[in-house]
């Protein structure tokens, strides 16, 4: 289901036959609808060709302002230099470890939960279930999570700190708990007859017919990992465990500087196409990825809604 | 509580129609109304080992920081007991509330909150009406895959961005300069920042946030439409009669919420987006809290503050679901 055309289509459903004839005016709309949405693309990717230009071009045309959608001053250089920063390549790495070991324990502990609170014979479901949707509306607070990981679990500086918090996403769980509800009945009743355990049934029958499911929330598991800063900027704080992100978080505010002793002056510019080269970097895998994993993500939010 | 555990599955997408628990359920379930814990864990301790570790992580990293919302009420010591060390009462909440301070961040916070509701939630309706009335699959696909876009970066980057094209030689006063307008220092500017956040918040937020109004779209039933137009309806009137009630328990359910999230607004964009130059329109209290909390280890006194805030969160989303329950009978469970 997940690997259907994941966007509906109402085109196709909607189109009148053809002997009727639109107005003047829905022809019309029809030209404006067309020309808006192409401004929304064009608003939606300025930014990133901005980017790509800035990357490539010399200092001197950026602060003279004249980047816009190509390179100007042409240079590599920046590449070098970045590339260049251990330090980077350290937290570049950091960034890969955090992710991969957090969507597994991210996984090993969301799938099982799920699958269980799709089984009807579980008893206390509505209060497993009543225990994960709280948190959705409710949660501790910034410092209670603070005193409780830095401190009292002495995660501060380790990796737990970054993965373990966030482990399990509710929205994530309930997306699983819908497709595994409906899952057919009669392959696991199947099962059982055939002797098969709880354990067989989850291990042989329903993982891998569920690939796609698990698949799309690995994806989302990873990208948020990945784009993940705010915990590693609270727990860490030895710039060798830093991820990626917050080493672009450092470079940008330190490229900005103090800002009250920046006032008048233009300090953000200051090493404008190293931030942008760093940032091109950071974002060149999830690109690379988008074009294939886009209809995962976006199968994955509709599973959870339309479904359920 | 059967109807609990099934409505909870559909928080996105729950409508006026009665919420049916899943079907299959029933005759087993009356069945097993006698079973005991014990029996039931006897029988079925394998599916309950799939529970273990999971809601030990909810317990640990989700209902103890709870426990420990008790520091609003106790002395915290760094090195003393995680739970403060004597009772102090309301004393951390009379000293926010007497500050002054607090109380323009908070006004900060409901301003931009509510700015970002009154945009960021219509936008991606409209957005979906357009792309709804595309005839060519292939360029409705093509915006779609452009506009999902920004939802994948990460805040660090959008942010970044956001600094470039607003930085003294960043695009956007080159636009100005066309105009013949002097460059303008936007992120010194107290005055430039709420539309700045709203701007940045609409592009990364508009595409991603029409996925559920597409799929709504779908399920608006076609007989509608030919009827409608045998009555001489055109597109407009279409539009207004019955594609826009079609989706509303959708619109319902996103607009309860972001009511939800209302007082959360873009902690982490806002933190990396903010500095002390315009702390006065964009400064907003969980940013607040970070600051007194973390930075200057003032424990108790900003867990008084993050109770507040959770609190009032709480109640939007409870009262949001209940007036949506009584006047358009859509609501989250």
């Amino acid at each position: 289901m997940v690997t259907d055309t994941p966007t509906p289509d109402l085109a196709a459903v909607r189109t009148e036959p053809t002997t009727v004839k639109d107005t003047p005016g829905y022809r019309a709309f029809k030209i404006g609808n067309v020309v808006v949405l192409l401004i929304v693309c064009a608003v939606t990717l300025y930014p990133f060709v901005n980017l790509v230009a800035k990357a490539f071009s010399s200092e001197g045309f950026i602060a003279a302002g004249e980047v816009n959608l190509l390179p100007r001053g042409f240079n590599l250089e920046t590449f070098s230099v970045v590339m260049g920063d251990s330090l980077f390549w350290v937290n570049y790495k950091n960034t890969i470890v955090y992710t991969v070991v957090g969507t597994l324990i991210s996984m090993v502990l969301t799938t099982p939960y799920a699958y269980a609170l799709s089984r009807p014979e579980l008893k206390g479901r509505t209060f497993f279930v009543g225990i994960a949707v709280f948190t959705m509306f409710f949660s501790g607070g910034l410092i209670p999570n603070y005193i409780l990981v830095a401190d009292v679990l002495g995660m501060r500086n380790t990796m737990w700190a970054i993965v373990l918090p966030g482990a399990i996403s509710v929205f994530n769980l309930l997306v699983m708990k819908s497709f595994f509800e409906n899952f057919p009945r009669d392959l696991e009743e199947a099962a059982a007859i055939d002797g098969l355990t709880t354990y067989g049934i989850f291990g042989r029958i329903v993982l891998p017919l569920s690939k796609a499911v698990l698949a799309t929330m690995t994806l989302f598991y990873a990208v948020g990992l990945w784009n993940s800063w705010f915990n590693s900027f609270l727990y860490l704080d030895q710039k060798e465990l830093f991820p990626v992100t917050v080493y672009l978080r450092n470079l940008i505010a330190a490229a900005s500087g103090s800002p009250a002793a920046a006032a008048g002056t233009d300090a953000i510019q200051i090493g404008a196409n190293i931030q942008s080269v760093t940032m091109l970097l950071t974002v060149l895998p999830i690109i690379c990825f988008y074009p294939f994993i886009q209809r995962y993500f976006v199968s994955g939010v509709m599973l959870g809604s339309v479904k359920g | 509580m059967a109807q609990g555990a099934g409505t909870v599955a559909t928080v996105p997408l729950s409508d006026d129609a009665p919420p049916s628990p899943p079907p299959r359920d029933e005759p087993r379930r009356v069945g097993r109304a006698r079973t005991t814990w014990r029996q039931a864990l006897r029988k079925d301790w394998r599916l309950y080992s799939f529970v273990v570790l999971p809601v030990l992580f909810f317990v640990v990293f989700k209902y103890v920081p709870m426990i420990g919302n008790v520091i609003a009420f106790r002395r915290f010591r760094p090195g003393g007991s995680p739970l403060g060390d004597e009772w102090v009462g309301f004393y951390y909440f009379d000293m926010f509330i007497h500050n002054q301070q607090f109380w323009q961040v908070f006004g900060n916070t409901v301003v931009l909150g509510l700015l970002t509701l009154a945009i960021c939630f219509p936008l991606p309706i409209i957005l979906a009406l357009m792309l709804n009335e595309l005839r060519s699959r292939r360029f409705k696909k093509i915006v779609q895959t452009i506009s999902y876009l920004p939802h994948f970066m990460s805040i660090v980057i959008v942010a970044g961005l956001v600094l470039q094209l607003t930085s003294v030689n960043g695009t956007v006063n080159q636009i100005m300069g066309l105009f013949g307008s002097d460059p303008v220092a936007f992120m010194q500017q107290p005055d430039w920042f709420r539309s700045i956040y709203v701007s940045s918040e609409v592009w990364q937020t508009v595409g991603w946030g029409t996925i559920l109004y597409l799929a709504a779209l779908t399920t608006v039933d076609d007989q509608l439409y030919e009827a409608s137009r045998i009555d001489g309806a055109n597109r407009w009137q279409q539009t207004w009669h019955i594609t826009l009630p079609g989706i509303r328990p959708t619109m319902m359910v996103l607009l309860i919420l972001n009511i939800g999230s209302f007082m959360a607004v873009g902690f982490e964009k806002v933190l990396l987006l903010q500095n002390p130059l315009i702390y006065s329109t964009a400064d907003v209290i969980s940013t607040y809290l970070y600051r007194v909390g973390i930075q200057s280890a003032q424990f108790s006194y900003g867990t008084a503050i993050g109770l507040f805030e959770a609190l009032i969160g709480l109640a939007l989303v409870l009262s949001a679901n209940y007036a949506s329950r009584r006047m358009v009978g859509a609501s989250l469970w």
